[in-house]
C-alpha cells in the first residue's frame, strides 16, 4: 500500500502559538485513517495546513507523490483532496439539489461548460447521493433551513457529490443524533469502499473512530504523540494521560 | 414554458413596445425607467447573486458615457479641438445624419467593451476585499473617475461635454432612445434569465452563499467573479453611452459619476424588489421610479428627506424586498417544497 497524503516534519504557528511542531505522519491510499487529540492539539491546523487554507512555516506535504505544500486551496481541491468543515458549510440559499450540482467535480470542467446546464445523468447522479444520505425527500428545501445534523450529512453528500481521491473530515459525526451516528458510520466505511475514497478523519467520538480507523495518529499540544491500530491506540497510556489532562 | 408563461411574457412584451404611444407624455420619464431597470439588474449580478455589493457601478455608467461620446466625435473631429472650442463657445462643429449614427453606434458598443476590460481589470484589484470593505473599496473607484474625469482638459474637463442633437424630429428622437434602453433592458432580461439557469449562475450563487466553501471544493471562484462583473459592466456602459447621446450635454459629477444619485438608486431598487431573483430588480425599479416622481412632484423641497426616509424604511423593516416577501409567504411558488421518495429511487453506483 502507498501513501496518498504525506506530511514531513510540518511546522505552523500563530503569533507566538505553537499550532504544530514538526508532524510527519502518512496516510494510506484506500484506506481510513483517524486523527485525535484533545481539544487545542492542532488537528484542525494541521488539516488546514494539507488543503493549503494557510501556508505552513516548514515542512513538506505531498498529495499522491506531488508537493502541495505551495498550492493554493482551490487548486488542491481541483487535484481530488477535499476537506469539509468543523463548522459545517453549506450553500445556504440555495436548495439541496442545487448545493449537489455546483458540486460536481470542477477539476473536469472547463470554463465554456459552466455556460452549459446539467444534464440528466448529474440530476440522478445528485438524487441518489441525497437519497444515500437520507435527505431526497428535502432536496427542494433550502440548505439552509435544515438541522444543523443534516447539513453536516448534505455536506458529506456533497462532498462525495466531487468525487475526490482524498477526503478529509473534521468531525463529521458531532453534533448529529446518536442514533445517526450509526448510519453515518455506515455511509463513510461504504464510502470508502464503493467509492475507493481515502479518508482521513478528526474524530473525538472514540467509538466511532475505533470503529473505523484502520491506523490512528494523536496530537498532543501540536505534536505527534502517539500512532498505530486503534487498539494500541486506546491502551497507550501517554494517550489516555493526554485526554484525561495529565499531560 | 407552460402556456400561461408565454402570455405573460407576450403581454410584458407588448405593454414594453406600445408604452411610449400610449402615454406619449411621459417617453423620456419611460427610457429613464428602462434605464434604472437595467441598472438594478446589473447590480444584481454582483449584489444579489454573487454577494459583492458594489457601491462603485455608476463607474461605469459615467466611463461609458465619456467613451461613447470620445468614439463619436473622435471618429470625425480631433477631440481636444472640439472640447476646447465647446469651452470657448466659438466654433459651431457639425454632424452628418450617417456620422452621428455611425458614432452612435460604434460610440455605445465601444463603451460597453471598455468597461468590461475596466472591469476586469478592477475587479482583480478589488476582489480581494469582501463585504463592506468591498463595497467602500468600490465606491472609491467611482468617487476617484469622477475627480479624474473633472479635471482632464482633454475631455471637457469640469464642464462636460456637448454631443450633437438627434437629427430627426424631437419627438421621434425620444421614441428612439426609448426604444434604445428598451431593447437594451430585454436583451439584458432574456440574458440573464439565461444565465441564471446554468452552471455559472450556480457557481456565483456558491460564491454569495459561503465563498470560502466554494473555494474548498475547487470552484474557480476569481474567474466567475470577474467575468461576472465585466458581463455587468458591459451593460451599464452601454446604457451609459445611450444616456451620453439622450442627454446630449453631461458633465462629470452630477450626470456622468453622479454616485449618490444613480450609484445609490440602483442599489435601492434591487432591496426594495428582493435581492438575488430575476425579477426583484425589475419590480423593485418600477416601484422606486414611480415613487421617486411622485415626492418629485408633490413633496418639492423635501424629496430628499422623503427618498432617505424610504431608504430608511426598506433596510430597517423590508430587507428581502417584495420577492424575498413574496417567497416567505407563498415558498411552493418558488418550487420549495418536501418531496415524498418515489418509491424507484434505488442506492446509488447502479
Amino acid at each position: 500500500m502507498s501513501a496518498i497524503i504525506e506530511v514531513q516534519d510540518v511546522s505552523k504557528s500563530f503569533g507566538g502559538v505553537v499550532a504544530n511542531k514538526d508532524i510527519s505522519l502518512s496516510v494510506e491510499k484506500g484506506r481510513i485513517t483517524g486523527l485525535i487529540g484533545p481539544n487545542g492539539s492542532g488537528k484542525t491546523t494541521l488539516f488546514n495546513s494539507i488543503v493549503g487554507y494557510h501556508p505552513i512555516d516548514a515542512g513538506s506535504i505531498k498529495f499522491e507523490g506531488k508537493e502541495i505544500s505551495k498550492l493554493p486551496v482551490q487548486n488542491i481541491a481541483r487535484l481530488g483532496l477535499l476537506r469539509t468543515f468543523q463548522q459545517t458549510r453549506i450553500y445556504g440559499a440555495m436548495n439541496c439539489v442545487d448545493n449537489m450540482l455546483i458540486s460536481l467535480p470542477h477539476r473536469k470542467m472547463g470554463f465554456a461548460e459552466a455556460f452549459g446546464r446539467h444534464g440528466k445523468k448529474d440530476y440522478n447522479r445528485a438524487d441518489q447521493l441525497l437519497d444515500f444520505v437520507g435527505l431526497y425527500e428535502k432536496r427542494f428545501l433550502r440548505a439552509g433551513s435544515l438541522s444543523f445534523g443534516q447539513q453536516k450529512l448534505l455536506e458529506f453528500a456533497m462532498a462525495l457529490m466531487n468525487e475526490p481521491t482524498g477526503l478529509l473530515l473534521d468531525e463529521p459525526t458531532a453534533g448529529i443524533n446518536p442514533t445517526l451516528i450509526n448510519g453515518l458510520i455506515d455511509r463513510l466505511k461504504r464510502a470508502n469502499t464503493e467509492f475507493g475514497i481515502t479518508l482521513f478523519i478528526i474524530e473525538h467520538n472514540m467509538r466511532v473512530i475505533m470503529n473505523m480507523a484502520e491506523k490512528i495518529y494523536c496530537l498532543a499540544h501540536g505534536q505527534l504523540l502517539a500512532e498505530g491500530t486503534p487498539d494500541k491506540i486506546q491502551n497507550d497510556q501517554r494517550v489516555i494521560d493526554a485526554y484525561l489532562g495529565a499531560h | 414554458m407552460s402556456a400561461k408563461k408565454v402570455i405573460f411574457y407576450i403581454a410584458i412584451l407588448a405593454i414594453s413596445l406600445t408604452a411610449p404611444f400610449l402615454l406619449p407624455d411621459f417617453r423620456t420619464q419611460l427610457a429613464t425607467l428602462w434605464l434604472m431597470i437595467i441598472v438594478a439588474l446589473t447590480w444584481d449580478m454582483t449584489g444579489g447573486q454573487m454577494g459583492y455589493n458594489s457601491l462603485g457601478n455608476i463607474f461605469f455608467y459615467g466611463t461609458g458615457m465619456y467613451v461613447a461620446a470620445v468614439i463619436a466625435i473622435a471618429l470625425v473631429y480631433d477631440v481636444s479641438d472640439y472640447t476646447d472650442a465647446a469651452a470657448a463657445g466659438g466654433e459651431i462643429f457639425k454632424f452628418t445624419d450617417t456620422q452621428y449614427f455611425t458614432g452612435m453606434l460604434l460610440g455605445i458598443i465601444g463603451a460597453g467593451l471598455f468597461c468590461a476590460v475596466t472591469a476586469v481589470i478592477i475587479g482583480y484589484l478589488t476582489f480581494g476585499l469582501r463585504g463592506p470593505y468591498f463595497a467602500i473599496g468600490t465606491l472609491g473607484v467611482a468617487i476617484a473617475g469622477g475627480e479624474l474625469v473633472s479635471n482632464w482638459e482633454w475631455v471637457g474637463g469640469g464642464q462636460g461635454i456637448t454631443l450633437p442633437v438627434y437629427p430627426g424630429d424631437f419627438n421621434v428622437g425620444k421614441l428612439y432612445f426609448y426604444y434604445l434602453f428598451a431593447g437594451t433592458g430585454i436583451v439584458l432580461f432574456i440574458f440573464l434569465k439565461w444565465l441564471y439557469s446554468t452552471r455559472f449562475g450556480e457557481a456565483i450563487n456558491a460564491i454569495r452563499d459561503d465563498e470560502e466553501k466554494a473555494e474548498a471544493m475547487g470552484l474557480h471562484t476569481l474567474r466567475y467573479k470577474l467575468t461576472t462583473w465585466g458581463m455587468a459592466a458591459f451593460f451599464v456602459g452601454m446604457v451609459g453611452g445611450i444616456s451620453a447621446f439622450q442627454l446630449i450635454h453631461f458633465e462629470p459629477l452630477e450626470t456622468a459619476y453622479q454616485t449618490i444619485n444613480l450609484g445609490i438608486f440602483m442599489v435601492v431598487c434591487v432591496l426594495l424588489g428582493g435581492k438575488g431573483t430575476l425579477w426583484g430588480p425589475v419590480i423593485g425599479a418600477i416601484l422606486f421610479h414611480v415613487i421617486k416622481e411622485v415626492t418629485w412632484n408633490y413633496f418639492l423641497g423635501w424629496q430628499w428627506v422623503a427618498l432617505g426616509a424610504l431608504i430608511v424604511v426598506i433596510v430597517v423593516f423590508f430587507q428581502d424586498g417584495v420577492m424575498g416577501w413574496l417567497m416567505h409567504r407563498k415558498p411552493e411558488w418558488f418550487g420549495i417544497r418536501v418531496e415524498e421518495k418515489e418509491p424507484a429511487v434505488a442506492g446509488v453506483n447502479q
